[in-house]
C-alpha cells in the first residue's frame, strides 16, 4: 500500500452532495468524514464481537484506515480548533489502536503457537532458574532426611500428620507398606484427582506470583516442600522400603515435582529480573519476565492436571512398583525432551 | 561515542493524563482508569462471579439429590448412581476452577479488552509500551490476581472456620491489604498484576461526531437568516479572544441552550462595546465564532498560537 498522506483520503466523490464549509478546516473534515465514520463502523463491529459479519473488504481497509485516520488527527491537531472533532479523533484513533494491537489471536491460534515450541522455548529460556532451582530442590531434600535422621522430632514439624496418619517414626513396615499399596479401596478417587489438582495448581501459582517479592518466597517453599520429600524418604528407608516408596512417589511426583520446579523457576525469574533490571527499566524488566513467565506457568498448570490424574487415578489403579516406575520415568522423558530437545521456532509458521 | 545519559524526566501528571505514542509514532492522549471505577468494575465481576457459582452449586446440588433419592428408592444400582454423583462433583469442581481462573482471561482477551464490569464502567487494559496487548500480558496480569486477591480471601475464611488464634487472619487481611493498596502508592495506579504484566488500565473512550460547525448560513456568509443583519467582525474586535474562549463558545452552541447563548453574547459585546439585540444571539454567536476560528486557525498555519484572552 502507497503511502497515505495528508491529502490521501479519498471521500472527494462526495463531497458535491456536501455543503461546503466556510473554514478550511471545516472543509478538511468534510473530505474525510466518510473515512472517519467507515472506520467508526468496522471498530464498533469488532468491538461488539461481531467480526464475522465484516467484509474483506473491510477487514483489510481497518489498518489502512487507522493510518488514514491518524494522520488525519495529526492535520487536525496543528489546523483545526474544533474541540469536539479532535476529541472525536483521538478517542476513534484510540478505539482503532485498541483494534489494530489488540491480541488478536484466537484461542486456537494461541494453543497451537503455544504447543508448537513457544511453552518449551519459554521453558529453555529459564534454564540459569532451572538449575537453581533444582539445586535447592535437592538440598532441600537433603536436608530434610539429615534433620530427621538426626533427631526424630523434626519429622513432626516437616511433615504436617494428623493422628490417625500411619506414617509416624516408629511405625511399622506392614503399617507403611499398606500406605502405599492401599489406595483401590478408597472412594471417589476421580474426585480425589480433581482436588489434588486444583490444589496443586495454586501452590504452584503461589510459587510463581511470590517471585513478586524479589524471588525469596519462591527459594523457601522449594526447600520447605523438598525437606517434607526427604523426611518422609527417610522415614520409609528405615523400614526397607526406599524402593516401593520412590515408585509410589514417582508415578505422578515426576510430573509434579518437575512442574513445582519450574513454577518455582518462573518465580525466581521474575524476582532475579526485578533485583538486578539490568539497563531495562525495572518495569520494563518486571513486564518482559513476567510475561514469560506466564507462558511457563499456563503449561504449569497443565503439566498439574497430568500429575493429579497420575496420582489420584494411576496410583490408586496400579498397584505394581515395577509399572510405577515406568508411568512416572516414562513422563520424565517425556517432558524432558520436549522442553530441550523440541526446539521448533514458534513464529516460523506465521508472517511477519 | 554516543553516551547515554539518564534522562530527566518530568514526573507525569497525577491527574491520571498520560500520552501514548503508537508504533506509528502518533502521540495519543489517553486517560487512566480511576481507582474507584476499577473498584467498581471488580465489585460487578465478583458479584456476576459470585451469582455464577451459587447458581451452579444450586443446580449440581439439586442434581446430586435427585440421583440421590433414586438411589434410596430403588436400591441396588449404587455403582453406577454413585458414579454418577462423582462425575457431578467433578464437573462442578471443575466448572468452580475455570470460573476463578477463566473468567478474567476470557473476557480480557477479547476485542473490548474489558471483563463485563470494566464494560459498564467505560475502561479497559492497554499495554503500557503503547505496542500489541499479548495473551501473555493478560495471563500474567490475572495470574497476579490470584494471590493479591483471591489466596488472602480464602486464607481469611478458612481461618475464620477456625477458633484458633487469629495471627493468620491478620497476616491474610495484612497481605489483601498490602495488594489492594499497591495502585495507591503509584502515579500510573498499577497494581501488582499490571507490573508484571506490562499492562494499565485506562478509560474506553467513547466520542460522537459533532456537526461541522461552519455550513449554516450566518457561518459561511455572516449574514443572519432571521433578521438579515450582516455581522463583520473587524481584526481588532476578533483579537479579544484566544483558543480558550472559542472553545467555550463552541461547547455553548453545540449545547444550544437559550439563556447561555444569550449571556454569552451579552459578554461579547461588552468586550467588544457593541449594543446587544435580543432575538438573533444564535447567529451573531455562530458568525463570531466562524470568524475567530478562520483568524486562529490563520495563525496557527503561520506557527501563531494565542492560548486564551490573556495571551
Amino acid at each position: 500500500m502507497a503511502f497515505f498522506g495528508i491529502f490521501g483520503g479519498g471521500a472527494t466523490a462526495s463531497d458535491a452532495a456536501v455543503e461546503a464549509a466556510a473554514l478550511r478546516s471545516d472543509r478538511f473534515r468534510q473530505e474525510r468524514e466518510a473515512d472517519w465514520t467507515r472506520l467508526e463502523a468496522i471498530v464498533s463491529k469488532l468491538e461488539a464481537g461481531r467480526s464475522r459479519r465484516l467484509s474483506d473488504a473491510d477487514v483489510l481497509a481497518l489498518p489502512v484506515l487507522y493510518r488514514t485516520v491518524a494522520s488525519s488527527l495529526s492535520v487536525a491537531r496543528e489546523t483545526s480548533l474544533d474541540a469536539a472533532t479532535l476529541a472525536y479523533l483521538e478517542g476513534l484513533v484510540q478505539r482503532a489502536w485498541f483494534q489494530v494491537y489488540g491480541p488478536r489471536v484466537t484461542l486456537w491460534g494461541w494453543l497451537r503457537r503455544f504447543f508448537g515450541g513457544e511453552w518449551s522455548r519459554s521453558v529453555r529460556a529459564l534454564w540459569p532458574e532451572l538449575s537453581a532451582a533444582l539445586v535447592l530442590m535437592v538440598a532441600g531434600t537433603i536436608v530434610g532426611w539429615l534433620l530427621v535422621a538426626s533427631d526424630q522430632d523434626w519429622y513432626y514439624s516437616l511433615v504436617p500428620t494428623d493422628f490417625l496418619d500411619a506414617r509416624v517414626p516408629g511405625a511399622s513396615h506392614e503399617a507403611l507398606k499398606n500406605t502405599l499399596f492401599g489406595g483401590s479401596k478408597e472412594d471417589g478417587l476421580s474426585v480425589f484427582a480433581t482436588y489434588l489438582f486444583s490444589h496443586n495448581a495454586g501452590i504452584a501459582i503461589l510459587c510463581f506470583a511470590l517471585g513478586f517479592a524479589f524471588g525469596v518466597p519462591p527459594l523457601l517453599l522449594l526447600i520447605q516442600n523438598t525437606a517434607t520429600l526427604g523426611a518422609m524418604l527417610w522415614l520409609f528407608h528405615g523400614q526397607g522400603l526406599t524402593y516401593d516408596f520412590v515408585g509410589w512417589l514417582s508415578i505422578h511426583g515426576t510430573t509434579e515435582l518437575f512442574a513445582i520446579l519450574i513454577s518455582g523457576a518462573a518465580g525466581l525469574h521474575v524476582g532475579r529480573s526485578m533485583a538486578f533490571p539490568g539497563k531495562r527499566s525495572l518495569l520494563e524488566a518486571a513486564a518482559e519476565s513476567g510475561q514469560r513467565a506466564a507462558v511457563v506457568m499456563a503449561g504449569v498448570v497443565l503439566m498439574l492436571v497430568c500429575a493429579g490424574l497420575l496420582e489420584g487415578l494411576g496410583r490408586q489403579l496400579i498397584e505394581v512398583t515395577t509399572v510405577r516406575y515406568a508411568i512416572g520415568y516414562g513422563m520424565l522423558a517425556f517432558w524432558l525432551l520436549y522442553f530441550f530437545a523440541f526446539r521448533r521456532d514458534p513464529h516460523s509458521g506465521e508472517a511477519a | 561515542m554516543a553516551i547515554t545519559l539518564p534522562r530527566l524526566r518530568r514526573l507525569p501528571p497525577a491527574d491520571g493524563r498520560r500520552t501514548l505514542i503508537t508504533p506509528e509514532g502518533i502521540a495519543l492522549p489517553i486517560t487512566l482508569a480511576a481507582r474507584s471505577s476499577r473498584l467498581g468494575a471488580l465489585m460487578i465481576d465478583l458479584g456476576i462471579m459470585i451469582l455464577t457459582l451459587l447458581i451452579l452449586t444450586l443446580v449440581f446440588a439439586y442434581g446430586g439429590m435427585r440421583l440421590w433419592g433414586d438411589s434410596l428408592s430403588a436400591k441396588g444400582h449404587d455403582s453406577s448412581v454413585n458414579n454418577a454423583v462423582q462425575f457431578l462433583i467433578i464437573a462442578w469442581l471443575v466448572l468452580v476452577w475455570l470460573t476463578r481462573y477463566a473468567y478474567f482471561l476470557f473476557f480480557e482477551l477479547g476485542p473490548r479488552g474489558a471483563t463485563p464490569g470494566k464494560r459498564l464502567t467505560g475502561i479497559r487494559i492497554a499495554a503500557r509500551n503503547g505496542g500489541r496487548l499479548t495473551a501473555e500480558m493478560v495471563l500474567a496480569r490475572n495470574l497476579l490476581r490470584d494471590i493479591e486477591l483471591f489466596l488472602p480471601l480464602q486464607l481469611f475464611l478458612s481461618v475464620n472456620s477456625d477458633d484458633g488464634t487469629d495471627y493468620a487472619g491478620l497476616m491474610a487481611g495484612l497481605w489483601f491489604l498490602l495488594f489492594a493498596l499497591f495502585p495507591l502508592f503509584n502515579r500510573d495506579r498499577l497494581r501488582a498484576g499490571d507490573i508484571i504484566a506490562g499492562t494499565w488500565v485506562v478509560e474506553a473512550p467513547k466520542r460522537k461526531l459533532e456537526a461541522v460547525m461552519s455550513v449554516s448560513q450566518t457561518a459561511t456568509s455572516g449574514t443572519s437568516t432571521t433578521t438579515g443583519a450582516s455581522y463583520r467582525f473587524s481584526d481588532d474586535e476578533l483579537a479579544v479572544y484566544g483558543e480558550f474562549e472559542l472553545q467555550t463558545l463552541e461547547r455553548v452552541l453545540r449545547e444550544n441552550r437559550p439563556e447561555a447563548l444569550a449571556a454569552v453574547q451579552e459578554a461579547i459585546c461588552r468586550k467588544l462595546g457593541w449594543n446587544p439585540g435580543a432575538g438573533d444571539e444564535r447567529a451573531f454567536l455562530e458568525a463570531y465564532y466562524t470568524q475567530l476560528r478562520a483568524r486562529l486557525e490563520a495563525g496557527m498555519r503561520m506557527g501563531r498560537r494565542k492560548a486564551d484572552k490573556n495571551a
